[in-house]
């Protein structure tokens, strides 16, 4: 197994934080998630929070650490567990996503800067198959990677003060979703009828870091229709199981 | 149950945070001065996570329509009971009918209204504290009924009043730690941050308070990484920011400092113009 050559650095009075090098990498992620999964395994009871970026993990606990030197050995020697145990597993998912001129309120303005015909947009952006590195930002907001480089177009200089629930959006070189109507500066390219996060749920949001996206092109007709199902709730996301 | 009249400026519904879900981006909210709003409990002998109201400003006026016991801790907005100045920091019986009115700030500007087994609105995500997306409603407002546990409970259960250290609100000195990205301002800026005094924008809010002085720094923004209320962030503007309990769970900017917790709740009684200092305090 890798092993990365961790910092661990205190952050504030009841957390501490685990970097790894500053890239975005899916061995990386693998590694974290891998030491999040035993981490959470152990079961420590002071620990509230295990919160994973793209290159860190911020162990939040209950209180006010005591002392940081023993729960730093405590967690580097989790670390270096041998650990062949997955116990969650990943999936892929198929998200349905409209790409109708109704929803891609940026399409135009992407395809002329980039130069890249609106059909290509979406051939390019339903084609690739995305990363889940982790969620942030807003609650059930996935952070993926594998963004195609020729949709690259840099966030709006001036945000939108509302962006629909559902929004799929261009930020840079990065793609997501919406969960819910916010302010938001990234360029839409479409809409999805799914719910990112759910409240009601016992698992609020469906996805977690390590699965993979891919955005499935549906009609406006095919769009209502999947939101008549979600609505009288007999929708279910497409899914598949990773084998590893 | 608790009807509101008035819903004054900001009010909402707070226990000590949603904890748990970060990993989902889920904020952690809670009350925002969680000496004020656990001290409150403490002398209702609540337990420390029962739901109170966090009351901003003032101008809120509610009405009681069972008997119970109360108390209100943290800024003093004025508090009458049925026109009569309302004691602080200690357990009060209210009637059935008494209208608890909140004017103007004397000191402070977040009160807490604790009541005696904690305001009963819905749990979502194992909190009761309002936010945007997550619980129902984010706001209270103005004909809503709040639920309470009615109770005809003597005072003998309470804790007599409790003096609080004024000092609390009357500070102007912020301890903090050095942050993760600390390390990376040059020296100009480290000094800057210890000598000057810093003002608080109209941009404040539950999720954060921007800071009117900047920074001059050429550290640009960084890999989207976790941050934690009380995080100060340094913007490639300049400005500063301060996030604060509903913040989002993650950020692009550098962290270049990290308020203590009694910090965090010292702040949450500052507003718009107030002033204060930064003091570098060591973590352990």
């Amino acid at each position: 197994m890798d092993s990365y050559n961790l910092t661990y650095k205190q952050y504030g009075e009841r957390a501490i934080l685990i970097e790894w090098s500053t890239k975005i990498e899916e061995n990386i992620l693998k590694d974290i998630i891998n030491y999040k999964n035993k981490i959470v395994y152990y079961n420590i009871k002071v620990i509230v929070e295990v919160i994973n970026t793209y290159n860190s993990l911020t162990i939040i606990y209950s209180s006010t650490i005591d002392n940081i030197y023993n729960e730093i050995t405590t967690l580097k020697s989790i670390y270096q567990e041998s650990f062949e145990q997955n116990l969650l597993k990943n999936y892929y998912w198929n998200i349905p996503v409209c790409y109708d001129e109704k929803f891609g309120l940026d399409l135009q303005e992407i395809s002329k800067s980039n130069q890249v015909p609106i059909d290509e947009i979406i051939e390019l952006h339903s084609g690739a198959i995305y990363t889940v590195f982790f969620i942030g930002f807003l609650p059930g907001f996935l952070y993926l990677g594998g963004l195609p480089e020729r949709l690259n177009f840099a966030r709006r200089s001036v945000p939108r003060l509302i962006v629909e629930k559902g929004a799929v959006g261009i930020g840079g070189s990065q793609t997501g979703v919406y969960p819910m109507q916010s302010a938001g500066g990234w360029n839409i390219i479409g809409n999805t009828p799914i719910s990112l996060f759910n409240v009601s749920k016992e698992n609020p949001c469906f996805a977690k870091s390590g699965d993979k996206i891919k955005f499935v092109p549906v009609s406006l007709e095919e769009y209502k229709q999947v939101e008549a199902k979600i609505e009288i709730g007999f929708y279910n996301i497409e899914n598949k199981l990773i084998h590893d | 149950m608790i009807k509101v009249l008035s819903s004054g400026f900001y009010t909402t519904v707070q226990d000590q945070g949603r904890h748990g879900y970060g990993e989902l981006g889920v904020p952690g909210s809670g009350a925002m001065d969680l000496y004020s709003s656990q001290l409150a409990n403490h002398i209702l002998r609540n337990r420390e996570n029962d739901a109170l109201l966090e009351i901003t400003l003032g101008k809120c006026k509610l009405i009681f329509e069972k008997q119970n016991i109360i108390c209100i801790s943290g800024a003093n907005l004025s508090p009458t009971i049925n026109g009569s100045i309302a004691p602080m920091n200690t357990a009060i019986i209210i009637n059935m009918g008494d209208i608890l009115n909140f004017d103007k700030p004397v000191f402070g500007i977040r009160c807490y209204l604790a009541i005696r087994g904690g305001f009963q609105t819905e749990v979502v995500l194992k909190s009761r504290s309002f936010y945007k997306g997550i619980t129902s409603q984010f706001q209270v407002q103005k004909g809503d009924v709040i639920p309470a546990i009615e109770t005809s409970e003597s005072l003998n259960r309470s804790l007599s009043s409790i003096k609080v250290d004024q000092e609390h609100f009357t500070t102007s000195v912020i301890e903090v730690y050095k942050g993760p990205e600390y390390d990376l301002l040059n020296k100009r800026a480290k000094e800057k941050l210890n000598k000057i005094n810093f003002t608080i924008s109209k941009e404040n809010s539950r999720m954060g308070y921007r800071l009117e002085e900047p920074i001059d720094n050429k550290l640009g923004s960084m890999l989207t990484s976790s941050v934690l209320p009380g995080t100060i962030q340094l913007t490639p503007s300049g400005k500063l920011i301060i996030l604060m309990r509903d913040c989002q769970v993650t950020g692009g900017y550098p962290r270049i400092l990290q308020l203590t917790e009694k910090s965090v709740n010292r702040l949450s009684q500052k507003s718009t113009g107030d002033v204060f200092s930064i003091r570098i305090v060591p973590l352990n």
